[in-house]
């Protein structure tokens, strides 16, 4: 009898990635792994439309004269560049995908607090998206980005409404995720997690998930407001009604500036984790990096009226605005500096996630240190509404946000998807994107310290051979983007298999199996370390390190 | 450490049957709900903040023009509307006693006096609204607000484009507020067919509290509501 049953020994262990198979197992799932991919193969959908209108775009101001498209259309080119990307790729980007992977598993967790609600989160976030793509092929919008009143209200004839609901939608698919993780960080946590343990990712996605929650709902309330306005004609921002354009100003940013910190806070958070296990050492200062992150967070609240310094605010307003805009600056220092003592006498390891970190560190520098020139009073009356501020919030939010996502993706690909990605040419792809980033956005500071202005489809001859480098630059920063996405594809079916801990990096997510099974550990972890414990890791005749599973 | 079989077994002994899979124990599964609605009124201040912020900007602009078109809305029935929220404040409280000392019929009975009460609040603001339309006090092409004193100042009239703009924020808090008690009554409907099954018990009744703790804050927000708009120039 016992001959006669022979055990076919499986090829793969079970994990979240096949225990279930078929569309219906995806589209109804309520496992954060799984919903984190859902996110991440929409987000990078929605990330090629976005990029795609930064070609035309590039392509247009490859001239000084308007060949390629004309002036209307190129004003509806930068605001759904703008659109997509802001709402639709980097506000999702890392919280949605790394973060709904990584922050149950990171503190013991089998899942969200809600899973349910995650998954409807995804759903939001798809009929946003299916709206912001019916908006664009019926026409598209023309207002820029910031849908300033009362020109989005009283005078554009493109579709504010539509695209104005589609962000509202998006932004309670942000809402909830924030929600989901604030109550999961504090209601999830394993035995022995205590706060001061938690990895700095999580502190990173705690304080990124504040701002979601206290700043999104304002701009719901005012695309409402905006929207009411335009379809009832009412004077709440419109002045020849005896409305406030300024009103919709200040509660556009008071959401959209924190906007920024939603995008390069949890890039932050990755990079701490990439830079502790590359150096193999004790991220330094661990409760300044801590703390810096929830300062950011509150103090990013109360710098939005820079954005307004010329649209005829009071002075004295602008002059607390501005210096609480330098107040920013130093909680993002501590974590620059403390990333560099980090690196200090550390064992450095190139690996592609630490190349992308180490992008992240001096293009992040580079933005925020162009954004104090933004912050100082008279300079900005200089640089406004110039390529100087274009140049300078894309340092943040591609050199930043971006080239931390792309860390993050490679430093856990081998835990999201049990495989090894390509390691020489994965290098390859970060010194292109790294080289080809700075080719695009540098002539662009020159561009607006001379004065070219945003938003235009022509300029002068002048400006022609910078141009022509962006545009160059571009093309190269493309390239960079594409090539991790065919290698990761390709990993995913021909790339070597993944041990669990392929970095032996430190982390609870790291303890378990790649991929993870569905409840992420096959017991609940009890923790008895410290975060980042690489001494207790390379210890050279070290006891074997608790195993949690 | 790294080859162990992992398999993604779920052995969970004898628990609640409305203990989900992710949560050791009920304790955390209900400070998990509770904490969510709480952080999710968090969302809802801030988006009736913004509300409010426009108003005290226009109010602050256009002060007497403000209180004349605050002084054409039915303070009695606003009034009415408060008590009715007020009691049904405490008929919420009472259902969440009930859910949790297992008394049945007290709260379904509670339950049905919420939502009925609710009812009543919404008719009252109907009716609110019908009047303005006919008094042509709704925002639009139809607008009329002249020859209006201002409070205090009876040689002076208050400007329609500015009683206007009060107005919209008068529909739109409203509205948002009304569109609230809706969702809250298809909550409470939701609730009433789960404590008529009998779901409900000493150990599991998550679901009434931060119901609950929903109605609550759409009656506090007409607390703030009530006296912005209807009571700011009422002194003889």
């Amino acid at each position: 009898m016992s001959m006669a049953t022979v055990t076919v020994q499986p090829v793969e262990r079970e994990n979240y990635l096949n225990k279930e198979y078929g569309v219906g197992s995806w589209l109804f799932t309520t496992d954060h792994k799984r919903i984190a991919l859902l996110y991440l193969m929409s987000i990078t959908f929605f990330f090629f439309i976005g990029g795609f209108f930064a070609l035309l775009i590039r392509l247009e101001l490859l001239t000084p004269v308007g060949d390629l498209v004309q002036a209307d259309t190129y004003n509806k080119l930068f605001t759904m560049h703008g659109m997509v990307m802001v709402f639709f790729f980097l506000i999702p980007s890392i919280p949605a995908v790394l973060g709904n992977f990584l922050v149950p598993m990171m503190i013991g967790a089998k899942d969200l607090a809600f899973p349910r609600i995650n998954l409807l989160s995804w759903y939001l976030y798809i009929i946003g998206g299916i709206m912001m793509l019916h908006c664009m092929l019926t026409g598209g919008v023309d207002t820029g980005w910031t849908f300033y009143t009362p020109f989005s209200t009283a005078f554009t004839n493109t579709k504010i409404v539509e695209a104005g609901l589609a962000i509202f939608v998006a932004g309670f698919s942000s809402i909830l995720t924030g929600l989901n993780f604030v109550v999961t960080i504090h209601r999830m946590r394993a035995p022995g997690m205590t706060w001061s343990r938690l990895p700095l990712f999580i502190w990173a996605h705690y304080a990124t998930s504040i701002i979601q929650i206290l700043g999104t709902p304002v701009i719901a309330i005012t695309i409402v407001l905006v929207a009411v306005e335009r379809t009832l004609h009412l004077g709440i921002f419109d002045p020849r009604l005896g409305g406030d354009p300024l009103l919709f100003q200040h509660l556009f940013w008071f959401y959209s500036h924190p906007a920024v910190y939603i995008m390069i806070l949890p890039s932050m958070g990755v990079v701490t984790e990439i830079i502790a296990c590359f150096a193999r050492k004790r991220i330094f200062g661990y409760s300044f990096v801590a703390f810096s992150s929830i300062a950011i967070a509150v103090f990013g609240f109360l710098v939005w009226a820079h954005h307004m310094f010329v649209a005829g605010i009071s002075v004295y307003a602008a002059l607390v605005f501005s210096l609480l805009s330098y107040a920013v600056a130093v909680p993002s220092a501590v974590k620059v500096f403390n990333w560099t003592a980090t690196l200090y006498k550390g064992s450095i390891h190139y690996d592609a996630p630490m190349l992308y970190a180490f992008g992240f560190i001096g293009l992040f520098t580079m933005g925020g240190l162009t954004g104090l020139f933004l912050a100082a009073l008279g300079i900005d009356v200089h640089v406004t509404d110039t390529y100087f501020v274009i140049a300078h919030f894309h340092y943040i939010m591609v050199g930043g946000a971006l080239m931390g996502y792309l860390g993050g993706l490679h430093f856990w690909w081998p835990k999201i998807s049990g495989r090894l990605y390509p390691e020489s040419l994965a290098r390859l792809a970060a010194l292109i994107v790294f080289l080809g980033f700075n080719l695009t956005f540098f002539p662009q500071f020159l561009l607006g310290y001379l004065g070219m202005p945003r938003r235009y489809f022509q300029y002068p001859q002048e400006f022609q051979v910078l141009n022509v480098l962006s545009t160059a630059g571009a093309t190269v920063l493309g390239v960079g983007y594409l090539l991790p996405m065919l290698y990761f594809l390709w990993s995913m079916r021909y790339g070597k298999p993944a041990p669990d801990n392929p970095w032996n990096a430190a982390g609870l997510e790291w303890m378990t199996s790649s991929p993870p099974t569905t409840f992420n550990f096959e017991k609940e972890p009890v923790v008895t370390w410290e975060a980042y414990n690489y001494d207790e890791l390379d210890a050279p005749h070290k006891e074997e390190v608790p195993v949690v599973r | 450490m790294s080859d162990s079989t992992v398999v993604g077994l779920h052995h969970e002994e004898q628990h609640h049957p409305e203990l989900l899979h992710h949560f050791a124990e009920p304790q955390q599964q209900r400070d998990a709900a509770s904490l969510g609605m709480w952080i999710f009124l968090g969302t809802e201040v801030m988006f009736f903040g913004g509300l409010f912020c426009a108003y005290l900007i226009y109010r602050r602009w256009y002060f007497g023009d403000f209180g004349a078109a605050s002084k054409s809305i039915d303070a009695t029935l606003g009034a009415t509307n408060t008590a009715v929220l007020i009691c049904s404040s405490l008929t919420v409280v009472l259902a969440v006693w009930a859910a949790q000392t297992a008394r049945r019929t007290l709260l379904i009975g509670s339950l049905v006096i919420t939502m009925l009460l609710g009812l009543v609040f919404l008719g009252i603001k109907g009716k609110e609204y019908k009047d303005k339309f006919e008094e042509h006090h709704v925002p639009g092409a139809s607008f009329s607000f002249d020859h209006v004193p201002i409070p205090g100042h009876a040689d002076q009239y208050a400007n329609p484009r500015h009683a206007e703009i009060f107005f919209s924020l008068y529909f739109i808090m409203t509205g948002l507020h009304a569109l609230h008690m809706i969702i809250g009554l298809g909550l409470f409907a939701w609730l009433l067919f789960m404590a008529w099954k009998g779901r409900f018990t000493p150990e599991y009744h998550t679901p009434v509290e931060i119901g609950g703790l929903y109605w609550h804050f759409v009656d506090i927000v007409w607390i703030y509501l009530f006296p912005l708009l209807y009571l700011i120039d009422r002194h003889p």
